[in-house]
């Protein structure tokens, strides 16, 4: 077996093994039964399933410029995806869409008051009156 | 290379109808998001893989754009799903 042989069967084994991620993902999608258990799911082919196909990939296309152009791919991916799922999951902990029943721990619970959106039980950084 | 190919074809294909249903069934519009992401992600796997089975490297500076403003819808319907909870 050449080598050129043995590189595309590592890059073919990585390939399949990130798109086995991403019906994983699917799966999870359907079948699991909170929010955020499926965010948990949802992580899998954004931040896993993407590196394993980069690094099939970068092993197909062996060039300098394109590698260069994977790794960016691959920072702002890193990069950006815990963002989303924070905001994601943070609006959905404010508006009670996450099944507390399903819960091992709630740590956020005791300092509900403390990011409470509804605006009558917020205390008021701005004063209706201003101070004489 | 091609029963790969094909393989990763089926899994990606069978991936993005599931993701699909989700995304029609919702319940929730924030469980529509997550959707819409993984299916944002599975498009660029399989763009990567039509890159990495073809050896063309083209296709490679849109999924740069696309892990940059991939974030945005997420993080804009996140605020207006709060925004809205307030109203």
């Amino acid at each position: 077996m050449t080598l050129q042989g043995v590189l595309d069967a590592v890059a073919a084994v990585l390939m399949v093994t990130g798109a086995l991620l991403s019906l994983a993902a699917g799966v999870a999608l359907l079948r699991f039964p909170d929010l955020l258990s499926r965010m948990h799911a949802a992580a899998k082919p954004q931040v896993l399933g993407l590196l394993l196909m980069l690094t099939g990939c970068a092993i197909r296309i062996a060039t300098v410029v394109d590698i260069t152009t994977m790794v960016l791919i691959a920072v702002f991916q890193l990069a950006t995806a815990p963002v989303a799922a924070h905001m994601v999951g943070r609006a959905a902990y404010r508006d009670g869409q996450t099944r507390t029943d399903l819960l091992l721990t709630d740590e956020l619970a005791p300092h509900l008051d403390r990011f409470s959106d509804k605006p009558d039980d917020k205390p008021s950084r701005f004063p209706a009156t201003p101070p004489e | 290379m091609t029963y790969a190919a094909v393989a990763i074809a089926v899994l990606l294909t069978a991936a993005c109808a599931m993701t699909l249903v989700r995304i029609v069934r919702g319940p929730t519009t924030l469980d529509r998001i997550v959707a819409t992401d993984v299916l944002l992600a599975i498009t660029a796997t399989a763009i990567l893989a039509e890159a990495a089975f073809s050896r063309d490297p083209t296709a490679l500076p849109v999924l740069v754009v696309v892990s940059l403003l991939g974030i945005t819808g997420s993080v804009a319907v996140a605020r207006f799903v709060s925004r809205e909870q307030d109203s």
